[in-house]
């Protein structure tokens, strides 16, 4: 397959746009990736997205996919060649599924909160993250069944919905000067977490720590300076 | 025989996209009807999480989330497919569908509960998400072609609670000019005889949905 056959148009610090290059790069598929510049949208992410105009978007020949945890489950679906994301038993495939909404609708809409929150609020949106890590982690024990991955032996689709929040979640124990997964309270996940950042498909996509820590910066001013939202 | 059991409400709009589904391949199953004012310990047990309906129980296993639960449906009963074969397809359809819940309905419902300026605005916010679907459908008897399938079961809810609301409030958001095809795509799904035999009562819709957006409208008034 011609390398620009395949690309995902994105940004280095989200964590959705990880999603897609992680699943190409499981099932060894060359792409290219165009980088998007921060505060601008290109003409092709307004043409290729035109309902959400947002990264990731992936543009395989001339068709554009859009929403991360779709493209993810498109590329499953159509490199069969390289090793699966999805489990092939249809209920192993809703509770793989169950997880990634859950991860994407409450856990990291309350890391989100933590983000500008103070005093009170902060500490209600502390307690939500907590919680949903206790309960991530008893889903990685049901759905590893001892194993190394969310996914069994490999990377498969929680995992990578998961795992690509790992690079938000360590800036936000530092900004925050917590420890959210913890060798006590949540022992699974801190090996996972490990392994996953370890692992081949991933290393050469997740940001530095410090890197995105610089970029946070960035964007809090950012957001400081925006008009405030309409409710 | 396999033991399946449906969670619902009398009127949840996600509950009846299971019951579609379901009734659209022709399965059996055993329904369970909550008060969701007095949820029952199954429901907490099978949905810890939401504690919603619709939840399926497939020999035991619960599934949560109505979307979730039809791609359950799908890849476990192979007749009657809601999901095209194609995987751009088949990522066209999750798109669109998770358009739906994610921005369609909160637009759509804060149509029916905003007042004066606020209200002008949600119109026009709803009419372009309503504008895209109508795109969608392009000349298409429904979202999958010829036959109901995914999208159209994740809009069901246009076809039905929309006018609900429209009546109630006096306000018509869908109209025959500006969007032709998505009125034809009304009429045509909610006509289809397996759709038409599950509509809750209309009354008792009306009732409902009165007593709920008078909530909303006044949580929405200024002060």
């Amino acid at each position: 397959m011609a390398k620009n056959d395949v690309k995902v148009l994105g940004a280095w610090p989200s964590p959705y746009v990880m999603r897609p290059r992680i699943a190409l790069n499981i099932k060894s598929v060359n792409y290219e990736f165009l980088e998007e510049t921060f505060g601008s949208k290109s003409e092709l992410l307004l043409q290729s997205n035109p309902v959400h105009k947002k990264i990731p978007v992936l543009i395989h020949g001339d068709k554009p996919i859009c929403e991360s945890m779709i493209i993810v489950e498109y590329i499953d679906e159509v490199w069969t060649s390289g090793p699966s994301i999805l489990p092939s038993d249809p209920y192993d495939r809703a509770i793989q599924r169950f997880w990634a909404a859950y991860v994407d609708e409450k856990w990291f809409a309350a890391m989100r909160g933590l983000r500008s929150a103070q005093g009170e609020e902060r500490k209600a949106f502390l307690d939500q993250v907590t919680e949903g890590l206790a309960l991530l982690e008893e889903a990685f024990g049901k759905c590893s069944k001892g194993k190394a991955f969310f996914g069994g032996d490999r990377i498969g689709l929680l995992d990578i919905a998961f795992g690509s929040f790992l690079g938000w979640l360590k800036v936000t124990e530092k900004v925050n000067g917590v420890k959210l997964l913890d060798e006590a309270k949540t022992p699974g996940l801190v090996k996972w977490a490990e392994r996953f950042c370890a692992d081949a498909a991933v290393k050469n996509v997740m940001p530095e720590t410090e890197k995105l820590l610089e970029f946070s910066k960035v964007l809090a001013a950012k957001m400081k300076g925006a008009p405030p939202p309409k409710n | 025989m396999a033991e399946l059991k449906l969670f619902r409400t009398w009127s949840s709009p996600f509950a009846l996209r299971v019951v579609w589904a379901l009734n659209l391949k022709g399965i059996q199953y055993d329904t369970i009807f909550e008060d969701l004012s007095n949820k029952s310990s199954l429901l907490l047990q099978y949905n810890p999480i939401y504690k919603k309906v619709p939840v399926l129980v497939h020999n035991g296993k619960p599934l949560v989330e109505s979307l979730l639960i039809l791609e359950y449906i799908d890849e476990t009963w192979k007749q009657t497919p809601l999901l095209p074969e194609d995987p751009s397809e088949r990522a066209t359809a999750r798109f669109w569908a998770k358009f739906g819940d994610d921005k369609v309905m909160l637009s759509v419902w804060n149509v029916f509960i905003k007042q004066g300026k606020d209200q002008e605005e949600a119109i026009v916010t709803a009419q372009e998400n309503l504008g895209f679907i109508e795109r969608q459908l392009s000349g298409k008897k429904f979202f999958n072609g010829e036959t109901i399938g995914f999208v159209d079961l994740a809009f069901g809810w246009l076809a039905n609670l929309l006018s609900i609301w429209e009546e109630i409030c006096g306000v018509t958001l869908i109209d025959h000019e500006k969007f032709p095809m998505l009125s034809e795509w009304i009429q045509n799904f909610a006509g289809a005889p397996i759709i038409k035999e599950s509509w809750p009562p209309r009354d008792k819709l009306i009732t409902k949905n009165q007593a709920l957006l008078e909530v909303y409208t006044s949580k929405e008034a200024p002060k």
